[in-house]
């Protein structure tokens, strides 16, 4: 398969921090991710997952105990920071409080002794980039916490790294701000055409701006792909619970095709699941649907699952509809609220629930 | 509406007064301690000298501030310049001014160990820097001589390896001095330099350095600015007891050497010189408040300079 260059490859990387006294903590174990030249590439998961120690190495503010890094071919796995063409932008910024914005941004080009006009040129292009031009000679300390954002992302942009690391940038920042921030990170991703790798634990804030997301937990990563790809079909009960909300049920396999499986729940009903790549499970299965990717309909008799209506709780924008299934577990429907008035569904009454095409997701346990 | 104006004002008259009067031992203190020995003292260097030590009570003279400088020939009314005393003022800015270097270059690393140790261990190394406070300076010092001497420590183990034939001289040395001046204000300067290290925010070190900036300069554009406050501290706090210097080279210069708290002493003492003693003691406070002043000046310019 022809694919873009690699503008990260981690091969194996282990991180363990040496406990004072205490046990050892392994902050990575064993990971392995290739990240494309030019895509905006996101981090996702817990805190406490890796995913902060895993860009950290990338950077150079850490060294992996095991595995190699590749940055374009070059193992980079054991340089200093000053020596790598990654730059980064902070949790908490770390602007320089004795600078002006201008002499912020400017900091990574003098530091590669670039001519002093060179640097002024390119902090006004930077200034103009991040649209911050009237406050270029303000201190950091007078200027607002979005403000700060932006010199961050120009000062870690200025010297044009071949990849940018985000670490948790937008966490520091109100509702508003964040939206904002989000479409002005991605435009500026297209703009400059860097390599981003992003981290969050935001799940919406991945499932936005990134070309693909690898979700970590406990020092691993469990699934990457493409947003769709993570939301969809999820191909673990960790990814599946930590991304959106999910109806899980269990299930026998009955039979398998190429990437479909034939499902009988418990309950005695038969569907169609897609299976995770790679994967031929066979008997027992936990098999997921999301509560958009089905319907709630009144009569019982064409329906895939049945059950009974506990409660139905309106969330304004859409409702969800909590169903206790035959079997006794608990399955979720959200609808999307329109102007229509639909016939009210009361509490107690026997519902059935349809699932779209492709709506189920085998789980890999 | 004036009535409520008198009500504040009154109100305000009462705040101002009680101020005062709680503010008064405090104020009484510091008269009496420091204001009033200090007219004292510059009282005594208009004085004339008396002829055993003292001087002659209301008997009114410049001669005591004339001496600082100058002094007369012995049979003549010729005037020089009082060489001794100017080599002594010499000796004594400059030995300050390198024990503060020396004490800079030594303490800072020091203090940065420290400020980077995890915070539980911080407090034991700071601890282990008070411990020579725990001894009394003049057995301190003494201790220096032992390892400084001819046939101290130092010296015979040099001899014993071989790698001297002869002791080297080391007491009574301008060397010796300020090798026991910087060992006894050393921690004068790790302690506020550690103070401002450990509120120094780490993660800035690490922006500079994702920023292309090696560790030297790291080190010169952002962790120095930043932790001047300790830097100019630590060096107030050395270079001023370091220029009034008593005992350390009495110890260790041995009466040859002797910088301007020597010269001092000797005119309370051997010298029976009151007058000069006084004005000596008010050059030395005005050379320190010269001298702050100075490095006050310096530093907010070069603050006003970053922050412009």
């Amino acid at each position: 398969m022809p694919s873009p260059a690699a503008a990260i490859d981690a091969r194996g990387v282990s991180k363990v921090f040496r406990g004072d006294g205490s046990a050892d903590l392994k902050a990575l174990d064993d990971v392995s991710v290739t990240i494309r030249e030019n895509e905006f590439f996101t981090l996702l998961g817990p805190s406490g997952c890796g995913k902060t120690t895993l860009l950290r190495l990338i950077a150079g503010f850490e060294f992996p105990t095991e595995g190699t890094i590749r940055l374009y071919d070059q193992d980079i796995a054991l340089l200093p920071p000053y020596l790598r063409p990654v730059n980064t932008v902070f949790q908490s910024y770390a602007l320089f409080p004795h600078m002006t914005v201008g002499q912020n941004i400017g900091f990574g080009l003098e530091m590669q002794d670039k001519p002093k006009r060179e640097v002024a040129a390119r902090v006004d292009e930077m200034l103009r980039l991040v649209r911050m031009e009237d406050l270029k000679d303000r201190l950091t300390s007078q200027i607002s916490g979005g403000q700060q954002q932006r010199v961050a992302l120009a000062r870690a942009l200025a010297p044009a790294p071949k990849v940018l690391l985000l670490d948790e940038p937008l966490s520091a920042l109100d509702l508003k701000l964040r939206k904002e921030m989000q479409i002005e990170l991605k435009r500026l991703q297209t703009e400059t055409g860097i390599t981003f790798v992003f981290v969050t634990h935001d799940q919406e804030e991945a499932l936005t701006m990134s070309d693909r997301i690898a979700v970590m937990s406990k020092g691993r990563i469990l699934q990457v792909g493409t947003p769709r790809d993570i939301y969809d079909h999820p191909e673990q009960r960790f990814v599946a619970d930590f991304i959106g909300e999910a109806n899980l049920m269990t299930g026998e396999i009955a039979a398998t095709t190429a990437d479909v499986a034939q499902v009988r729940l418990v309950s005695g009903a038969a569907i169609s699941a897609t299976l995770p790549a790679e994967a031929r499970p066979t008997g027992k299965v936990t098999v997921m649907v999301r509560p958009e990717h089905a319907e709630i309909v009144a009569s019982t008799a064409s329906a895939t699952l049945t059950g009974t209506l506990e409660s139905t709780v309106y969330f304004g924008t859409d409702t969800h509809f909590n169903v206790r299934l035959a079997d006794g577990t608990a399955f979720v429907v959200r609808r999307q609220n329109d102007r229509k008035e639909g016939r009210q569904l009361d509490p107690g009454t026997p519902v059935g629930v349809l699932l779209a095409e492709r709506a189920a997701q085998v789980l890999r346990d | 509406m004036s009535k409520a104006q008198d009500i504040i004002k009154a109100a305000e008259r009462r705040d101002l007064r009680s101020r005062w009067l709680l503010s008064a031992p405090s104020l009484l203190i510091i008269f009496v301690a420091a204001i009033g020995p200090l007219a004292v003292v510059v009282l005594y260097s208009f004085m004339v000298k008396g002829d055993y030590g003292d001087v002659k009570y209301w008997q009114f003279s410049g001669e005591g501030w004339f001496s600082v400088l100058f002094e007369r020939g012995l049979f003549d009314d010729s005037i020089s310049l009082a060489d001794a005393h100017l080599s002594i003022l010499w000796r004594s800015v400059k030995i300050s001014i390198i024990t503060t270097i020396v004490t800079l270059i030594i303490g800072f690393p020091t203090a940065y160990f420290i400020a980077t140790r995890p915070p539980n261990r911080r407090d034991l190394w700071l601890f282990l820097i008070t411990i020579p406070f725990w001894t009394n300076l003049l057995i301190r010092t003494f201790a220096i001589q032992e390892v400084f001497r001819n046939e101290g420590v130092l010296n015979t183990a040099l001899i014993r390896t071989g790698l001297l034939e002869k002791p080297l001289q080391i007491m009574f040395t301008d060397g010796a001095i300020l090798l026991g001046i910087a060992y006894v204000y050393l921690p004068l300067m790790v302690l506020p330099l550690y103070a401002s290290l450990e509120k120094f925010d780490f993660r800035l070190a690490e922006a500079a350095s994702d920023l292309y900036a090696k560790p030297g300069r790291v080190l010169r554009r952002i962790i120095l600015p930043m932790v001047k406050p300790g830097l100019i501290a630590g060096s107030i706090l050395v270079f001023i007891p370091s220029l009034g210097a008593y005992v350390t080279p009495r110890v260790l210069g041995g009466g040859k050497h002797l910088m301007l708290g020597n010269l001092i002493e000797l005119q309370f003492g051997q010298g029976r010189n009151w007058p000069l003693g006084s004005a000596l003691s008010i050059s030395l406070t005005a050379i320190v408040m010269l001298s702050l002043l100075v490095y006050v000046r310096a530093s907010s310019k070069s603050g006003a300079r970053s922050h412009g």
